[in-house]
C-alpha cells in the first residue's frame, strides 16, 4: 500500500465510514418498518395466527421445512403450501389429513414426525401458513413448487 | 507464554474442539438422512440433528473466539487478565449449559424442552440458529456479560492497541446483536427482519472484526512484520467489512416483506462484499512474503493463509455467486445456499478458531516455537484434507443446487417438479457430498491424532 495512506486515514474511514452506513441502515430500518403493515397485512393477524406461529416454533419445524426461503433445505417450501394444497377451500381439511398420517409408511424416505397436535392447533397452524401465504414477499417463490 | 492467565485459553479450545467433533459427526447423520431419509427415525429426526449441527457450530466458534481473547489479550496489552478465575468460572458455567442444552434437544422432543423451560411465557425457540431454550439464551447473556467485564477490565489498564480495540469492538457487538434474538414479534415479517440483526450482523459484520484482529496477531507473531503496516490493512479490511457488510443486510430482505428497493440496494453492496475478503488474502500473502523470520510454527501460518483463501471463496466467491436479487430469486432457499454457507463458516470461521489454536496451543504446552515437526506434518494433513474435502462439499452441494433450481425453480408451474421428486433426482450428488464428508472427517482425525504426536520442538530455521 502506498505510504502516503497512512494508518490515520485509515481508522478514519472505519469509524467515519461505519458510523455514516449504521446510521443509514437504521433509517432505512424506521422507513422499512413503516411501509410493512401494508405488506404484511397485520391488520388480518388474528390470535389463532399468533398460536400457530407459537405451534411452528415449538415443534421447531424450521428444522426441517423452508419458510419464504429460510430454514433447512430437506424438506418443502411452507410459505405458499396454503396455495399449492387447497387454499381457501381446502387447505384445513388437507392438513388435517396430513399432520395425522404422519409418519408416511414408505422406507427410505425422508420422514415427517408425528408431533401429536390436537385439531385446534393444526387449525391454528393453518391459520398461520395462511397469513403468512398472503405476505407481499416480491412474488416469491417462483412458482407453486416453491 | 508470556503472561501466566494466558493459560485460561487452554479449557476453551480444548472444548471448542470437542464440540467441533460433535458437530462433525451430526453432519455425517444429516448427510445420510438427505439419501437414506429414515436413517435413525424417529430416535434422531432431522430437525433435531441440524439443530444439534449448526447449534454446536455456533457455540464452539464462541468458545473458540473467547479462547483466542484470553490468549491475545494479555499478550497485547501486556498485563495479565484481570480475573483468571472468573474466566474459569464462566467456562464451566458456558460448557455445562451448553451440554445441557444439546443433550435436552437429543433427549427430549423439541415441544416438551419448549414447555418445561417455560417458553410460552417468554417465547424465544424454534427459530433457525436461535432454537436454544429462553433460560440457555439468558445463560448466554450472563456469560457474554462477565466475559466482557474481564476482558474490558484488562484493556483499561493495559496498553492499547488496534488489535484488542478491534476485537473488543467485535466482542461487545456480538453481544449487543444477540440482544435481538429475544425480541420475537407474532408478525413473521417483523420478526424475520430483526431475525437477521443477529445472524447477518454476526456473521458479515461484527464476527469478522474478530476474525481480522485474530488474524492480524497471528500474522505479526509468525512473520515479525512491522505492527504498523499490519494495523492499517487492519483499519481497511475491517473498515471495507462494514461499509458493505451493514447495507449487505439487505440480500435477505428480498423476499421476507420488505420493499422491493432493497433489491438493488442489497445487491450493490453484498456485491462488494468479497472486497474485504479479497483483501485479507492479499494481506495474509504479502506479510508471509515480506516476513523478517521463518517462524517454526509452519502449520499456524499454513492455517493463517488458508483462511484469507477459503474465507474468499466460501464468504467472497460462493455469496456473490448468488446475491443479486434477480439470480437469488431462483436459488434463495435451495442447495446454492447450503454450499456457500458450508464453506463461508468454515473458510472464515472454523479456520480462524483452527488457526489460533494451532498458533496457542503449543504455546500452552511449553513449546514456544511450536510443535514437533513430525506433530505439524500430521496436522497439515489435517488441513489439507479438511479443507479439500470442505471444497468438494461445497462444489457437490452446488451442483445439486443448479439441478435443484433447473427442474424445480424454473420451469412454469405445469413444468416444475415438486420438492421431493426433485430431490430423488439430485440425489446422486447428496451422495458425493456424504463421501467427501467422510473424507473431512478423516481429515479431523488426523488433525486430532496430529496432537498426540510426540519429538522435540521445532526450531527456527
Amino acid at each position: 500500500m502506498p505510504e502516503k495512506f497512512s494508518k490515520n486515514a485509515a481508522r478514519n474511514i472505519y469509524y467515519g465510514g461505519s458510523l455514516f452506513f449504521i446510521l443509514l441502515f437504521l433509517a432505512l430500518t424506521y422507513q422499512t418498518t413503516q411501509a410493512l403493515p401494508q405488506r404484511d397485512h397485520r391488520d388480518q393477524l388474528t390470535e389463532a395466527v399468533a398460536r400457530g406461529k407459537e405451534i411452528w416454533e415449538e415443534n421447531n419445524c424450521i428444522g426441517c421445512h423452508t419458510l419464504m426461503g429460510e430454514g433447512a433445505y430437506f424438506a418443502p417450501e411452507l410459505a405458499n403450501v396454503f396455495d399449492r394444497r387447497g387454499g381457501e377451500q381446502a387447505f384445513t381439511a388437507f392438513l388435517k389429513a396430513w399432520m395425522a398420517a404422519q409418519p408416511l409408511d414408505v422406507p427410505g424416505r425422508r420422514k415427517m414426525p408425528q408431533f401429536n397436535l390436537s385439531e385446534q392447533q393444526v387449525e391454528d397452524l393453518a391459520e398461520f401458513l395462511k397469513w403468512t401465504s398472503k405476505i407481499d414477499d416480491n412474488n416469491w417463490p417462483p412458482n407453486i413448487e416453491g | 507464554m508470556k503472561y501466566q492467565s494466558q493459560a485460561v485459553a487452554k479449557p476453551y479450545f480444548v472444548f471448542a474442539l470437542i464440540l467441533f467433533a460433535g458437530q462433525i459427526l451430526f453432519g455425517l447423520i444429516l448427510g445420510l438422512q438427505y439419501v437414506i431419509g429414515d436413517f435413525l427415525f424417529p430416535e434422531i429426526p432431522f430437525n433435531v440433528a441440524r439443530m444439534v449441527h449448526t447449534n454446536l457450530l455456533i457455540v464452539w466458534l464462541l468458545f473458540g473466539f473467547m479462547g483466542a481473547t484470553y490468549f491475545l489479550v494479555p499478550e497485547e496489552c501486556e498485563t495479565e487478565l484481570h480475573s483468571p478465575k472468573l474466566a474459569l468460572i464462566l467456562f464451566w458455567v458456558f460448557a455445562s449449559a451448553g451440554v445441557l442444552t444439546i443433550l435436552g434437544y437429543l433427549m427430549v422432543p423439541y415441544a416438551t424442552l419448549a414447555e418445561i423451560t417455560g417458553n410460552k411465557f417468554f417465547p424465544t425457540m424454534g427459530r433457525e440458529f436461535l432454537e436454544q431454550p429462553t433460560l440457555t439464551k439468558v445463560g448466554i447473556v450472563i456469560v457474554c456479560l462477565g466475559f466482557l467485564y474481564n476482558v474490558g477490565m484488562t484493556l483499561l489498564k493495559g496498553r492499547k492497541t488496534v488489535i484488542n480495540v478491534v476485537l473488543m469492538t467485535g466482542l461487545v457487538g456480538l453481544a449487543v446483536m444477540f440482544l435481538f434474538s429475544f425480541y420475537n414479534p407474532s408478525n413473521l415479517a417483523l420478526d424475520k427482519y430483526f431475525w437477521w440483526w443477529v445472524v447477518h450482523l454476526w456473521v458479515e459484520g461484527v464476527w469478522e472484526l474478530i476474525m481480522g484482529s485474530i488474524l492480524a496477531f497471528v500474522l505479526i507473531r509468525v512473520t515479525g512484520v512491522d505492527r504498523e503496516v499490519i494495523e492499517k490493512w487492519l483499519y481497511v479490511i475491517i473498515g471495507m467489512a462494514l461499509i458493505t457488510g451493514i447495507i449487505g443486510t439487505g440480500h435477505h430482505y428480498y423476499w421476507i416483506g420488505p420493499e422491493p428497493y432493497w433489491h438493488w440496494l442489497g445487491g450493490v453492496f453484498s456485491a462488494l462484499e468479497p472486497l474485504p475478503f479479497f483483501a485479507m488474502t492479499i494481506f495474509a500473502f504479502n506479510m508471509v512474503n515480506r516476513r523478517r523470520r521463518v517462524h517454526p510454527n509452519k502449520a499456524a501460518t499454513l492455517w493463517a493463509m488458508g483462511t484469507a483463501v477459503m474465507a474468499f471463496l466460501g464468504a467472497g466467491v460462493w455469496g456473490f455467486l448468488h446475491t443479486l436479487a434477480p439470480v437469488n430469486y431462483y436459488t434463495h432457499g435451495s442447495q446454492i445456499t447450503a454450499a456457500h454457507g458450508h464453506m463461508a463458516f468454515y473458510g472464515a470461521y472454523a479456520m480462524i478458531v483452527l488457526t489460533i489454536i494451532s498458533y496457542a496451543m503449543p504455546i500452552l504446552g511449553g513449546r514456544t516455537e511450536g510443535n514437533s515437526n513430525r506433530s505439524q506434518v500430521v496436522e497439515m494433513w489435517g488441513f489439507w484434507l479438511m479443507t479439500v474435502a470442505m471444497v468438494f462439499i461445497t462444489l457437490f452441494l452446488t451442483g445439486a443446487g443448479i439441478l435443484q433450481v433447473w427442474l424445480q425453480r424454473l420451469p412454469e408451474a405445469a413444468g416444475a417438479l415438486p420438492f421431493m421428486v426433485t430431490q430423488e433426482k439430485i440425489a446422486v450428488f447428496y451422495w458425493l457430498r456424504e463421501g467427501a464428508g467422510v473424507v473431512f472427517l478423516v481429515g479431523l482425525i488426523c488433525y486430532f491424532v496430529s496432537f498426540f504426536v510426540k519429538g522435540p520442538q521445532a526450531q527456527s530455521a
